[in-house]
């Protein structure tokens, strides 16, 4: 399977970046890691005129603690989440994540930016930086512009970012110590989520994201909601797929992954949970 | 739309200049221009592993990677692991343990490996495991690619 012709450039900074979706607008795309785009360039069900590579805009790849938050490159890729000493100590969920998304071939090239930029409900970072409470830095033509994560996915593949708009930092609140669980139920080692749970638990934050139950990335409310009302995890967990509208498909129905968020929101809340309530 | 880009990539130390499609895959160029068919492609679509390399030492699915981001980067394939009449610790552990049969995984199995070997020096069975999960073997039941690999471990220098 090949692609269908496209022009290339190769940027090596954001500002190079940015030129070029102004100049080409939505007949452009940007190529970051390329483990979403170019699987459907090859089955054409993307064929973009230009590519714009900014594999290499080393400006975005970094992880800092910058004292209450921490800042995540959009081109920082998988393995580097992975391994982060930051990330084990202050988001160790992330890091946990990352280390789940496809296999070692994938976490070498994919980006967080990638990952939350295409919008896939199936994604496994999304959830995460969903439940954390992150905030994504977009920067355009006419600045920078902060999105919280809750306002920041649109519909399948689709999230709020304009054409002229390239995703440069993702911000996650700080939350050492916190209670954190992801579940990731899949049939073969490397597949993506049939359903999947990223929860985090602190005395100031409790967020609970689900993969793979709609048509974007959701946050589990209900459940969250029912917790702060007093409710235990495993009533809570009942709530797990409400507001929910998951697919089915061969790997199962509607119904068969609204039984398995409830499960595996149990499970995570089970572990997330109790370890907090204990320090409190 | 769509001439060709001028790329320079080294190819197990070699290196290369050549004019490229922008839609080539590295896959097909390192079988078609330069001529190494030890790298083969299995799935086509990112799930197998058989045709994976390293780039810049770390393992990627050439099959889902334009030559064009390999631009200025070094390539590893199969064939540039032996020195000479030497295998790689890795192969000679795969023709050791039997981690072969009919090798088509085989390419793609040992870089995976040489990677992993890499980031994790010494790794439990687990980490083998885990580590491959990205390369399908159809014929060994990977047993015996997870004991060359193992094997591989201890032996480094
Ligand atoms: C075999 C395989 C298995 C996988 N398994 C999983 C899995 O289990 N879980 C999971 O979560 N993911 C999985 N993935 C997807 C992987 O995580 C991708 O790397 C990721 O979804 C996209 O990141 P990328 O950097 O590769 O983006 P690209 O493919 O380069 O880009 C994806 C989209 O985002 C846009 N984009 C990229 N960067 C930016 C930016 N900075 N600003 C604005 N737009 C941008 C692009 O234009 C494109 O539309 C898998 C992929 C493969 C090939
Ligand atoms: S051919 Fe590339 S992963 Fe299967
Ligand atoms: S040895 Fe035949 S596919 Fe692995």
């Amino acid at each position: 399977m090949i692609p269908s012709a496209f022009d290339y450039e190769r940027v090596d900074t954001v500002d190079g970046a940015l030129a070029s979706l102004a100049e080409h607008g939505d007949e452009a795309k940007l190529l970051a890691g390329g483990h979403s785009l170019i699987p459907l360039m090859k089955m054409r069900l993307a064929a973009p005129a230009v590519l714009v590579d900014v594999g290499r805009v080393q400006e975005l790849s970094f992880i800092r603690d910058t004292g209450d938050h921490l800042a995540i490159g959009a081109l920082t890729r998988h393995r580097d989440l992975e391994v982060s000493p930051v990330l084990a100590e202050h988001a160790p969920l992330l890091a946990h994540a990352a280390s789940h998304v496809g296999d070692p071939q994938v976490r070498h090239r994919g980006t967080i930016g990638g990952s939350l930029a295409h919008a896939d409900p199936a994604s496994d970072l999304p959830a995460a930086v969903l439940a954390m409470g992150g905030t994504l830095v977009a920067q355009g033509p006419g600045g920078e512009r902060l999105i919280p994560a809750t306002g920041f996915f649109r519909g399948f593949l689709e999230s709020v970012l304009e054409p002229t708009e390239m995703l440069v930092e993702i911000r996650i609140p700080k939350l050492t110590g916190a209670g954190w669980s992801f579940q990731k139920f899949t049939r073969r080692a490397q597949d993506w989520a049939i359903v999947g749970v990223a929860a985090v638990h602190s005395a100031t934050h409790t967020g609970v994201g689900l993969v793979n139950m709609g048509t974007t990335p959701l946050l589990a409310t209900a459940v969250v909601e029912a917790l702060e009302g007093g409710a235990s995890p495993e009533d809570a967990a009942t709530l797990a797929a409400v507001g929910t509208e998951p697919p089915t498909d061969d790997n199962g129905t509607a119904a068969y992954r609204e039984h398995l968020a409830r499960v595996l929101v149990r499970r995570a809340l089970q572990e997330a949970v109790p370890l907090t309530v204990a320090d409190d | 739309m769509s001439g060709t880009v001028s790329v320079q990539i080294q190819v197990n130390g070699v290196p290369h200049a050549d004019q490229v499609e922008p839609r080539l895959l590295l896959v097909h160029y390192l079988r078609d221009v330069v001529g190494l068919t030890g790298t083969n492609v299995g799935c086509d679509t990112s799930s197998c592993g058989a045709c994976t390399v390293l780039l810049d030492g770390e393992s990627v699915k050439s099959c889902t990677l334009l030559a064009v981001q390999a631009d200025g980067c070094s390539v590893t394939t199969i064939e540039g692991l032996a020195c000479g009449e030497e295998l790689h610790p890795v192969q000679q552990a795969f023709q050791e343990e039997h981690g072969l049969q009919c090798g088509f995984c085989t390419p793609g199995m040992v870089l995976a490996a040489v990677s992993l070997l890499c980031e994790t020096p010494e790794p439990t069975e687990e980490d083998v495991r885990r580590g491959l999960e990205g390369n399908l073997c159809r014929c060994t039941g990977y047993h015996n690619i997870v004991r060359a690999v193992l094997r591989a471990a201890k032996e480094q220098p």
